[in-house]
């Protein structure tokens, strides 16, 4: 009898073994899709734009022909655009998170603006473009300029990095605030002096990142700018502009081939400065890690 | 809070103390004001849109044609066309996405975890309008050497991308669900005699399901709200179908076809856009608050 379950226990444990052997495959598959989908879609750009990105591609303005045509107003506009992003995002998220952190009563307000941080994460791009176009370009009478994309840039970012700066805030160890506090340290001395320097690392890490996102975002840019035939280099807040997101747009849109290689090699400017730019957020993390932790 | 309780707290300077407090409190009522101009804007603008084409014609009518002549507003098309497209996505990315997520929680050796995770988080990061230019120049004349007649806009290679964009989302929500299921439980298990596979998918999985299944909506989400991918490489042809080879156009890829046009401003065709924007917002937030209410709901506390 008892040999007998065994044996039952036995063949089951081999199909079993099997079954698994089979799954542990499919997972594996699944994990190459996305990996490989990536790579091929670098080597792809790359090898559509690699011949054309020259100098004068980066030092040219757009051209109805492709061999003239360059990207720096793309390439200035987006320095426009992601420098106020910065100015208008950092503080405010910076600001939030403090709040949020170290003064927020537990009340039914306090509830609504916790529900509603995790709402506005969620709300689609274009839809902060429509809300940039009917508040700032028409209401506030700002116009089509980059002063008025970068506000709307500014909003859409936002959430991601009061995420980020909140929770470099609470990282800040309780002890830390407790010893400034029995030194006789007052609640603004203690954020000042303590809770900002500590959380310094983790919030420059996640607004690099959310200015990241911002520089690849085109759908709520496009809502604003509209014009993506811009032949200067915008001098002031109140210039139309252009970035570079929406120049790939241009040319992937037109039908000539060259256009679309043109396209390849914005993407593979836009890339380099997005991947360095994380590069910057991974090394300034692990800089300020290792520190914390001798 | 704790130190609040645990210190008196020390007469504070009245002028720098009161200032700063409400100096952030300004920066939280910020993002308040946010939802509120995002409301305020669709709605102003919508209604006046509202107000001659109404509301019951624009969510049953079947033919959207804002510019030409005759005109049309009825949204079904466009919500047709982003269903679609997010439907095929939806079944790359969940299948795709829960088994990387099980590979990684799981499976995967600290070493290999510790490359593929950047790896995803790229994935993550590379913009949308790269993807719509993958889609067009890559995906589709793939396509189109196995379905000849396949039209260089279509559902289906946009919805492809798609899916491929949100693998990471799916991936990374469900892994953190995973990563909460405590380790006891699969030592249970492994000590009855589970295999690896049931540990995941008997105990790991259903332990985590609230947080998996959240993660499944969020990223449907998002796929609903995807603008430049849809723009480039689904077509701008709003038609009821549900063939995947044909050009659609979804909501989003309409805001930015009008958005690029010289509709003047205040004008009926004008004001389309926040009535699609406004649906469009509608649609996501209902399924974000469906997401946190499940994750709120039926989350396993350990």
């Amino acid at each position: 009898m008892s040999l007998q379950s065994n044996k039952i226990f036995n063949s089951h444990l081999r199909s079993r073994a099997i079954r698994g052997m089979v799954f542990y495959g499919i997972c594996l598959v699944c994990v190459c899709i996305g990996i490989a989908a990536l790579g091929t879609l670098l080597v792809q750009v790359v090898s559509d734009g690699w011949s054309w990105l020259t100098w004068h591609f980066l030092s040219d303005y757009p051209s109805r022909h492709p061999e003239e045509a360059g990207m720096m107003s793309a390439i200035f506009g987006t320095l426009w655009v992601m420098a106020m992003t910065g100015i208008f995002a950092v503080p405010v998220g910076i600001g939030s998170a403090m709040f949020l952190e170290e003064y927020a009563p537990k009340n039914k307000l306090m509830q609504i603006v916790e529900i509603n941080l995790a709402n506005l994460a969620g709300v689609p791009s274009i839809v902060y473009g429509l809300l940039g176009l009917a508040v700032f370009v028409y209401w506030m009478n700002i116009g089509r300029t980059a002063l008025a994309g970068s506000l709307t840039l500014a909003l859409l970012v936002l959430p991601v990095i009061i995420l980020a700066s909140r929770e470099a805030v609470r990282a800040v160890p309780n002890a830390h605030r407790e010893a400034a506090y029995a030194l006789g340290a007052d609640k603004w001395q203690v954020i000042r002096m303590v809770v900002f320097p500590g959380a310094f690392p983790g919030i420059l890490t996640g607004s690099i990142l959310a200015l990241s996102r911002a520089i690849g975002e085109a759908a709520p840019v496009i809502a604003i700018s509209a014009l993506v035939y811009i032949t200067f280099i915008p001098t002031s807040p109140m210039d139309r502009f252009t970035v570079m997101p929406i120049q790939i747009y241009n040319w992937v849109s037109r039908p000539q081939e060259e256009f679309q290689n043109l396209a390849a090699a914005g993407i593979i400017v836009l890339l380099v400065v997005l991947l360095s730019m994380n590069a910057l957020a991974i090394f300034l993390r692990n800089k300020y890690q290792t520190k914390s932790d001798e | 809070m704790k130190i609040r309780e645990s210190f008196p707290e020390r007469a504070e300077n009245p002028i720098s103390g009161t200032i700063v407090k409400y100096l952030f409190f300004l920066c939280v009522l910020i993002s308040l004001l946010t939802t509120a101009g995002i409301l305020y804007s669709l709605l102003s603008q919508a209604i006046g849109f509202f107000f001659e084409v109404p509301l019951i014609d624009f969510l049953t009518g079947t033919r959207w044609a804002p510019i030409l002549k005759p005109q049309a507003y009825g949204v079904l098309p466009l919500v047709c066309g982003t269903l679609l497209v997010a439907a095929i996505a939806a079944v790359v990315a969940l299948p795709v996405g829960l088994a990387t997520a099980i590979f990684l929680s799981e499976y995967a050796p600290d070493k290999i975890r510790r490359i593929l995770k950047p790896l995803l988080e790229i994935l993550a990061g590379v913009p949308t309008v790269v993807y719509g230019y993958f889609a067009l120049t890559f995906v589709t004349p793939q396509l189109q050497k196995l379905v000849p007649d396949m039209l260089v806009f279509n559902a289906l290679s946009a919805g492809l991308v798609m899916g491929i964009m949100i693998i990471p989302m799916v991936s990374s929500l469900s892994e953190d669900a995973m990563l909460a299921v405590p380790r006891s439980l699969r030592y249970a298990a492994y000590a009855l005699g589970s295999t690896r596979l049931e540990v995941s998918l008997k105990v790991v999985v259903p332990a985590a399901l609230s947080g998996i299944i959240a993660s499944f909506i969020i990223a449907v989400s998002r796929a609903i709200g995807e603008t430049m991918l849809v723009t480039l490489a689904a077509g701008a042809t709003p038609r009821m179908t549900f063939n995947v080879f044909d050009s659609i156009q979804t909501m989003t890829a309409y805001i930015v076809q009008l958005s690029l046009g010289e509709a003047p401003h205040g004008s009926l065709e004008y004001n389309t856009i926040f009535a699609v924007g406004l649906l469009l917002f509608v649609m996501t937030l209902i399924m974000n608050v469906i997401g946190h209410l499940v994750v709120r709901r039926w989350r396993e506390v350990y």
